[in-house]
């Protein structure tokens, strides 16, 4: 398998979430908001990154038996510093993402690629593993913060979207209802709810396998 | 009165799942029937208790005095995972009827973001010992009823005849969105 393959096969192909199904927890609790999805994403990149690169590098020092917990002592050290940087450098993020930043631990995509994929292969391989699928992980969760955001607020990334719409609307000289009702539209605040986030997720899934079904 | 308060908060508000999304990967995972998912509540019980009880001993006798709690994260992951391997041991040979009831479910809660999640959080909450107790254990009834619930709604779904792309693990998670909906009923109750 040639480096392309090996980096791009994690972005669509084996998508963490939408295919595999993997690190829900983190998926679900941290999407209400795109940025915080984002935030998410990206720390857990660094983490799978590193894993990946630590784990291949260390791989024929570790005896077969103690392979897991010495793949879970690495992790969990990685998961440490990133706590630790974030908590000193972005502080607002860290409280946004609160104990998920500490379950990276148990995020199974991490174990599952020291596992599959990083204790099989050489540094370089692993390391483009590592980021196709964190950056494939890092899309799926900014989508799903988007989609939440838009649809529980109107906005993404903060920037209000709908009310953007209305604006232009209005400057293009449209009926005065048409664009009373973009700018006193509130978003449905379910969305940014928990029920939101399985409802969202459930639907992007199903949007997801009818693309797939299609395209083979 | 406190202990109520933690109680129904734990089990109703705050559900472990349904509001905090700790545990997922259970939740979709072996839900499929009311049987199964009642083991594996059962299993998520035991280990939890012992595991906040672990958590709460090693963070106030071992890592606050020595200074070190940016540790934490390795050391409660480690001690989970050895706990559960332990526990695991000692019911085969103790209480084989136990073990061939929780066995299965045993190793799959090692990396189960709920275990640690809830050492985690009791830690934050700064609770005391049996508050401790009661919040992991109120926790871990929480997540028995939402899974126990969601897999009766599931045995349910599987006859339903729906679209190739709804079937599976989408319409659960609507159907799971839709639990939460009537959870949120709850809050405000604390």
């Amino acid at each position: 398998m040639n480096k392309l393959a090996i980096f791009t096969r994690g972005i669509i192909k084996d998508n963490p979430v939408f295919v595999l199904l993997l690190g829900m927890c983190p998926t679900l609790g941290t999407t209400s908001l795109a940025v915080t999805g984002f935030g998410m994403g990206a720390a857990t990149l660094f983490v799978l990154v590193l894993s990946n690169i630590v784990v291949s590098s260390v791989k024929n020092l570790i005896p077969a038996k103690v392979r897991i917990p010495a793949y879970i002592v690495i992790i969990a050290s990685l998961v440490t510093i990133l706590k630790l940087c974030m908590e000193a450098y972005m502080t607002e993020l860290y409280e946004a993402l609160g104990v998920f930043i500490p379950l990276i631990v148990v995020n199974c995509i991490i174990l599952g690629r020291a596992e599959a994929f990083a204790s099989k292969n050489n540094m370089v391989d692993s390391a483009l593993d590592g980021m196709g699928i964190g950056i494939g992980f890092t899309m799926a969760l900014t989508l799903l913060g988007a989609v939440r955001e838009i649809l529980g607020t109107g906005s993404v990334f903060g920037y209000n979207f709908v009310k953007g719409i209305g604006g232009l609307l209005e400057k293009w000289g449209a009926n005065e209802a048409v664009v009373n009702s973009f700018m006193q539209w509130d978003g449905v605040l379910l969305f940014v709810l928990a029920p939101g986030a399985f409802i969202a997720l459930g639907y992007l899934l199903v949007i997801f396998n009818k693309v797939a079904a299609k395209s083979k | 009165m406190e202990y109520f308060i933690i109680i129904i908060g734990a089990v109703f508000v705050n559900n472990i799942i349904l509001a905090q999304f700790l545990g997922i990967c259970p939740f979709l995972g072996v839900s499929n029937k009311v049987g199964t998912s009642l083991g594996m509540g059962a299993a998520v019980t035991f280990v939890m208790a012992i595991a906040s009880l672990a958590a709460y001993l090693l963070q106030y006798y071992v890592l606050v005095p020595l200074n070190i709690e940016f540790m934490q994260t390795i050391v409660f992951i480690l001690v989970i995972a050895s706990l559960v391997q332990m526990v695991e041991i000692i019911l085969k040979k103790v209480s084989p009827p136990l073990y061939q009831a929780l066995g299965v479910f045993l190793p799959l809660i090692t990396t189960n973001c709920a275990v640690l999640g809830v050492a985690i959080l009791l830690v934050q909450k700064e609770y005391n010992l049996l508050e401790s107790v009661v919040f992991s254990i109120s926790n871990a009834i929480g997540f028995t009823l939402a899974i126990v619930l969601f897999a009766g709604l599931r045995e349910k779904l599987e006859l339903e005849d729906l679209p190739a792309a709804m079937r599976g693990v989408p319409v659960a998670l609507v159907v799971a969105g839709i639990l939460a909906m009537a959870f949120m009923g709850f809050s405000g109750l604390v």
